[in-house]
C-alpha cells in the first residue's frame, strides 16, 4: 500500500548525513579557516578516540542497554598500557596486550553483571565507571605516564592521502567501522543482536542463547575501548589519568546523534561514525569561531535531547 | 486415516506437573491424530497451558510419559521440542518488529552463503533466504507482498501470520499454537484461522489452544477439554453443541453424562 515509502532510506540512516552537511556548511561560512584539507585532518583526528569508544557503545545500545562506564575503561587501559611499559619495562605489544586484557575484562564484568545478576546496564555501569574512575587514579597515583616507549606513538605516525595528512590511528577506526557494519549486517550474530534489542523474549523463543549474545555485546565493547587507548595514549604521547572524561558521554552522544534508538534494535554502527563527526565538527567548528568551551558543551547537550527527541517521536509516528 | 485406525502423532499419558502445594497436572492424558487440528480448551487453572508447556518442552513433568510418532521424548527445553520437529506459536511475543518478515522467518536458523564467503567470512545468504520466504508465504497462500518490509509495518494479524508460516515452515511434525487469535479483531482472526486451516491441509498436525469458542467451534475437528488437571473427554464439534461444551468444561455436565456420538 505505500511501496514508495518502503523504498526510501528511513530517517534514522539519512537524517544524520544531512544535519552533518549543515553544520559543515554552517561553519564554513562563520571561518574560512573550516573548509581546508588540514582542518578535516584534524577533526578526523580529534575524532578518532571517541569514534572507536562508540562503536563498542553502539553494539551495547543496539541490544537496549548503555555503557556509562565507557570513557573510564579506556583511561585505566592506557594506564595499564603505559605504566606496564615505563614500570615493567615490558615491550610495547605486551604492554598494550595486557591493557586491551583490562578493558575486556571490564566489559566481561558488566556482561556478567547484566546477564547473569539481571541487573539494569545503567546501574551496572554507573558502578564500573566510578570503579574504573578509582583504579586508574589510585594505580597511577594521579600522575601522567610520560616515558613511554616511542612504539606507542606509531599509531598517530601520519601520511598523506591526497593532500591531507592521515595518521594510522585514523585508517584503524575506519577499518574497524566498516569490520563492524559487515559483521552487524552480514552475519547471523550481528542480526542477532539487532534481535535482542528488539525483542529479547521473542529472540529467545527462536532458541538463540540471547544472554550469550549479550555478554558477546560487552565484552567486545570493552576490547574497544582498549583500541580506543591505545589510539589516546598515541594521540597525546603519554598515559592519562584524566583521559575519558569528555570522550564518556561524547560516545553516547555519537551513538544517539547517528540514528540509533537507545530503546534498542535500530540503528548503523556507519550512523554512529556520522555522529562522532558531528560531535567533532561541532568542537572543531565552534573553537575556530571562537567559542568558549563551555558552550561546547552546552551545544553538544542540546543535540543529544534533540536526536532522542527525533528518535521518539518518529517511533510514536511508526506506530 | 484408514477406518477407525488413526495414526497417532503425538501422545501423552498421566502428566502430574505440581507447583509447591499445586497441582497443575493429576494425571492428563493428551492424544494427537495425524493431519487434524486438535483444539485444547479449558477454564483457567484446569491445567490447559501445564499441559502444553510438557509439550512444547517450556516444563518438564513430574510424572508420566510423552511419546512422538511412537518413541518415548524428554524434553529439557522449548529448543529440544523444536529439534524434535514441534514448532509453537505464542500470543504476541513471537516476532522481532524492526526486522524484515524474511528475517523475522529465518531468526535463529539463518542460512549462509556457501564456499569461502559463508564459511570463512559467515556471511548471510540473504538472497536465499529472501527467496525461500517468498515461496514459503506463497505455499501457504499468505498475501503480504514484500518480505523485506519491517515486521512493524504489517497489522497484528499479518503479524501472526508470520510467526504462524515461520513455525508450519520449519515443524516436521507438530505446530502448537497458544492462543494466536486473543489479540486480534474479527477479520484479522479470520485471516489466521484461514491460515491454521492451509497448515493442518498440509499435512501438519495442530495443537490449537483457545477461549475463542466460536473459533474453536469453526476449525477444531476434535476438541480436547482439560478440567481438574485431567482430560474430561474429547468432543466432536460437528455432534455436540457450544453450550454443552462449555458445561462439560465447567463440571455442569459430566463426562460420562455425555452421549455417545459427541466424543471424538
Amino acid at each position: 500500500m505505500n511501496s514508495f515509502k518502503d523504498k526510501l532510506p528511513p530517517m534514522g540512516t539519512l537524517g544524520p548525513l544531512i544535519a552533518l552537511v549543515l553544520a559543515c556548511v554552517f561553519f564554513a561560512s562563520q571561518s574560512d579557516r573550516f573548509l581546508s584539507t588540514q582542518n578535516f585532518s584534524l577533526i578526523l583526528a580529534q575524532v578518532m578516540v571517541v569514534g572507536v569508544i562508540a562503536i563498542g557503545q553502539t553494539l551495547i545500545i543496539l541490544t537496549a542497554g548503555i555503557d556509562l562506564s565507557c570513557g573510564m575503561v579506556m583511561a585505566l587501559g592506557g594506564i595499564v598500557m603505559t605504566k606496564f611499559a615505563a614500570d615493567y619495562g615490558l615491550s610495547t605489544p605486551v604492554a598494550m596486550a595486557c591493557g586491551l586484557l583490562v578493558t575486556t575484562a571490564f566489559g566481561y564484568l558488566n556482561g556478567v553483571l547484566v546477564t547473569r545478576i539481571k541487573l539494569p546496564p545503567f546501574i551496572v555501569t554507573l558502578g564500573t565507571l566510578n570503579i574504573a574512575f578509582a583504579i586508574t587514579q589510585l594505580y597511577s597515583g594521579s600522575q601522567t605516564v610520560t616515558d613511554i616507549p616511542a612504539g606507542m606513538n606509531w599509531l598517530a605516525n601520519t601520511f598523506t592521502f591526497g593532500g591531507a595528512t592521515v595518521s594510522y590511528g585514523v585508517v584503524m577506526m575506519l577499518g574497524l567501522y566498516v569490520f563492524t557494519w559487515f559483521a552487524l549486517r552480514e552475519t547471523a550474530a550481528g542480526r542477532h543482536v539487532y534481535a535482542v534489542g528488539n525483542s529479547p523474549e521473542a529472540t529467545r523463543l527462536t532458541g538463540i542463547p540471547t544472554e550469550k549474545v549479550l555478554l558477546w555485546v560487552y565484552v567486545l565493547a570493552g576490547l574497544c575501548y582498549g583500541l580506543a587507548a591505545m589510539l589516546g595514549v598515541a594521540r597525546t604521547g603519554a598515559g592519562d589519568p584524566n583521559a575519558g572524561q569528555t570522550e564518556n558521554l561524547d560516545a553516547i552522544t555519537a551513538v544517539v546523534l547517528g540514528g540509533t534508538s537507545l530503546f534498542g534494535g535500530r540503528g548503523v554502527v556507519l550512523g554512529t561514525l556520522v555522529g562522532a563527526l558531528i560531535v567533532g565538527v561541532f568542537r572543531n567548528g565552534l573553537t575556530l569561531m571562537g567559542v568558549s568551551s563551555v558552550y561546547q558543551i552546552l551545544v553538544t547537550g542540546i543535540l543529544v535531547i534533540l536526536a532522542v527527541a527525533t528518535d521518539q517521536l518518529s517511533r510514536k509516528g511508526a506506530r | 486415516m484408514s477406518g477407525t485406525q488413526h495414526n497417532i502423532v503425538m501422545q501423552a499419558k498421566g502428566l502430574v506437573k505440581r507447583y509447591g502445594q499445586v497441582t497443575a497436572l493429576d494425571g492428563a492424558d493428551f492424544e494427537l491424530r495425524a493431519g487434524e487440528i486438535l483444539a485444547v480448551i479449558g477454564d483457567n487453572g484446569a491445567g490447559k497451558s501445564s499441559l502444553i508447556k510438557c509439550l512444547s518442552g517450556a516444563t518438564v513433568p513430574d510424572e508420566g510419559m510423552i511419546s512422538l510418532d511412537g518413541s518415548l521424548i524428554h524434553f529439557k527445553s522449548p529448543i529440544d521440542a523444536r529439534r524434535a520437529g514441534i514448532e509453537t506459536v505464542y500470543q504476541d511475543l513471537a516476532v522481532a518488529p524492526a526486522m524484515s518478515i524474511a528475517e523475522n522467518l529465518f531468526l535463529g536458523r539463518e542460512i549462509r552463503r556457501p564456499g569461502f564467503a559463508g564459511h570463512v567470512l559467515r556471511m548471510l545468504d540473504k538472497k536465499r533466504m529472501l527467496q525461500e520466504s517468498i515461496e514459503r508465504m506463497n505455499d501457504l497462500k499468505v498475501g503480504i507482498r514484500s518480505m523485506t518490509q519491517a515486521v512493524e509495518t504489517l497489522s497484528g494479524g499479518q503479524r501472526q501470520c508470520v510467526a504462524v508460516s515461520r513455525a508450519a515452515a520449519f515443524a516436521q511434525h507438530v505446530v502448537i499454537m497458544d492462543e494466536p487469535t486473543a489479540a486480534l479483531g474479527v477479520k484479522e482472526g479470520n485471516m489466521v484461522l484461514e491460515l491454521i486451516r492451509r497448515v493442518r491441509d498440509k499435512g501438519l498436525p495442530v495443537v490449537l489452544i483457545s477461549h475463542n469458542m466460536p473459533h474453536v467451534f469453526e476449525i477444531a475437528d476434535r476438541i480436547h477439554v482439560a478440567r481438574l488437571g485431567k482430560r474430561a473427554a474429547v468432543l466432536n464439534p460437528k455432534n455436540i453443541s457450544m453450550s454443552d461444551t462449555v458445561a462439560v468444561m465447567t463440571g455442569a455436565m459430566k463426562p460420562e453424562d455425555i452421549p455417545a456420538e459427541c466424543l471424538a
